[in-house]
């Protein structure tokens, strides 16, 4: 699924943000990568979504390698891969349900499905009844469900989410982590940076050690999902969406150059 | 959001820039209206003065009619003619007192008498004019000889010199317009710059996130080219009944309203062109 190969990133001003990573990341993992502030971890989400390109080395996300995509089709691999902010990066002057519609929007989508999408991802996420609040309105936790739901809306097959219970406190953080949890449990691959590690020393899950760049322990245990009574087609809103092939081809392929 | 919500929010945050892009816009296209309309009639009027007996000969008393027949013989035998008039002291009696039907004083002064015939000459080119008043001059029963090119030489530079002017000020004034909109458009743009950058994580396209900044741009441009073209024509409604007077007969007003809509037409066309281009150069460049 996500594929790093001896990658090296390096800024314009010398800083070496990654150094020669490399790893593989199978379908359906739940993977956590960890380490102090600086660590390289936000470099390598970044990465992940081509908001920064390596200096050497590549990446390869669901099939695509990066650096073969080009500027043009850039906007098809992200609709592919649903990504969560530390700092939410919701849209302040919009409400909540205009902030979830907002990757379906882009996409094109029939009102009627993105309307209904929503209807689901609140009730996924335990917003039902804020819809109509503006960010404003909410505590740092329920924002960052509002993430949580924007990234999910896309029904992406990896979500990425970079220090997600970065800017909340402990127990707002673990509700979120149970519902990145949750996700992962219905099929979705999850990549998760975080150097919060006592809300995940809990948890069982492959571990990614970051430290000045450089990955420096891979735990290696690859923990698949527990099978559901749900079959994966029944995840909320694919139904819709393999209702409307077209929508999903488009938001499936992404061509390279 | 539909993208006409988010470019009729994007004007109502920042109601001054968008503001002041209208007012510039109006400005460039009042101007250019304006500018445009005195052209057309100072054009018309050229034609018209052109279309008239632009050399008239003033015969003596006492020249007989065979004589101003044979005038008319060589003038015609001599240079193309598009017509030719004749004025007996009579006519130009009725036409003195049509022109001062208001003074009673100055018709009772004259009379018939005192009135020159005369011979009006329209050429089909102004160029023959001179020859034509060449034979006019050369006949002994021609008293005098007003020759109109002067007039029509004169009216011609004002009107080279009108539309130079009108293309020069409306081109200065289109590319203030079109700074302005990248200007407004840009700081706009800028301001939104964090918003944006959530847009494209998210998979926006550029024309996803360069639209609604575009369509404002447009809408800047079109709205003002209506505005400006609209207080044009007020005022030229407003001024017609002066103008008419001023005019003296010279059949140019009131406009007819297919020269007005042709106008507004080419006016929206360029309005949109402005604001197109002048949109998509700041999205372009403080997209960056």
């Amino acid at each position: 699924m996500i594929v790093f190969d001896q990658v090296t990133i390096r800024f314009g001003n010398g800083t070496q943000a990654l150094s020669d990573v490399s790893f593989a990341i199978g379908e359906g993992e739940f993977v956590v990568v960890e380490g102090a502030s600086g660590a390289g971890k936000t470099s390598l989400m970044r990465s992940l979504i081509k908001d920064i390109t390596p200096t050497h080395g590549k990446i390869v996300v669901d099939g695509d390698d990066l650096s073969k995509i080009s500027a043009k089709n850039l906007p098809l691999l992200r609709r592919k891969v649903g990504v969560v902010f530390q700092d939410f990066k919701l849209l302040f002057d919009r409400t909540v349900a205009e902030n979830i519609d907002l990757a379906l929007d882009i996409m094109g989508l029939d009102k009627n499905l993105i309307t209904k999408r929503r209807t689901e991802l609140l009730t996924l996420t335990g917003l039902s009844g804020k819809e109509d609040h503006f960010p404003i309105q909410l505590s740092g936790g329920e924002l960052q469900r509002v993430g949580v739901a924007r990234a999910l809306s896309t029904q992406p097959k990896v979500l990425f989410a970079d220090e997600p219970t970065g800017n909340l406190d402990a127990k707002t953080g673990l509700s979120i982590i149970r519902l990145l949890q949750d996700i992962h449990e219905q099929g979705t691959t999850v990549v998760m940076a975080t150097h919060d590690l006592e809300l995940i020393k809990d948890l069982k899950l492959r571990r990614l050690r970051m430290d000045k760049g450089k990955l420096v322990h891979d735990s290696g245990v690859h923990h698949h999902p527990p099978k559901t009574d749900q079959p994966k087609a029944d995840k909320p809103g694919e139904d819709q969406l393999k209702a409307d092939p077209a929508q999903r081809d488009k938001s499936d392929k992404v061509e390279s150059t | 959001m539909t993208p006409k919500n988010t470019v009729l929010k994007h004007i109502r945050r920042s109601p001054y820039q968008s503001i002041s892009a209208i007012f510039m816009t109006v400005t460039t296209f009042l101007i250019v209206s304006i500018f445009s309309l005195v052209v057309l009639g100072a054009g018309r009027m050229l034609s018209y003065f052109e279309s008239r007996p632009q050399v008239t000969a003033f015969f003596k008393d006492d020249t007989t009619s065979m004589q101003v027949d044979s005038l008319k013989s060589v003038i015609s035998a001599s240079t193309p003619v598009e017509s030719m008039r004749y004025l007996s002291k009579e006519d130009a009696l009725a036409i003195y007192r049509e022109q001062n039907t208001d003074n009673p004083l100055l018709l009772e002064m004259v009379t018939a008498d005192i009135l020159p015939a005369s011979l009006e000459v329209s050429a089909k080119n102004v160029t023959d004019l001179e020859a034509i008043a060449g034979v006019m001059q050369a006949n002994l029963s021609v008293e005098e000889v007003v020759f109109q090119k002067d007039v029509i030489d004169t009216l011609k530079k004002w009107v080279s010199g009108i539309r130079l002017t009108g293309i020069v000020l409306s081109s200065l004034l289109i590319f203030a317009s079109l700074t302005t909109i990248i200007v407004i458009l840009g700081l706009k743009f800028t301001a939104r710059k964090t918003e944006i950058k959530t847009l494209s994580l998210l998979g926006a396209t550029s024309w996803y996130i360069r639209g609604p900044f575009v369509s404002e741009g447009i809408i800047y441009g079109v709205l003002g080219s209506f505005l400006g073209w609209g207080l044009a024509y007020l005022a030229l409604l407003y001024l017609t009944p002066n103008l008419v007077e001023f005019l003296q007969g010279i059949p140019l007003l009131p406009v007819p309203l297919w020269i007005m809509f042709a106008l507004l037409g080419a006016e929206l066309l360029l309005g949109l062109m402005i604001g197109g281009l002048a949109s998509l150069i700041a999205t372009r460049r403080y997209g960056r």
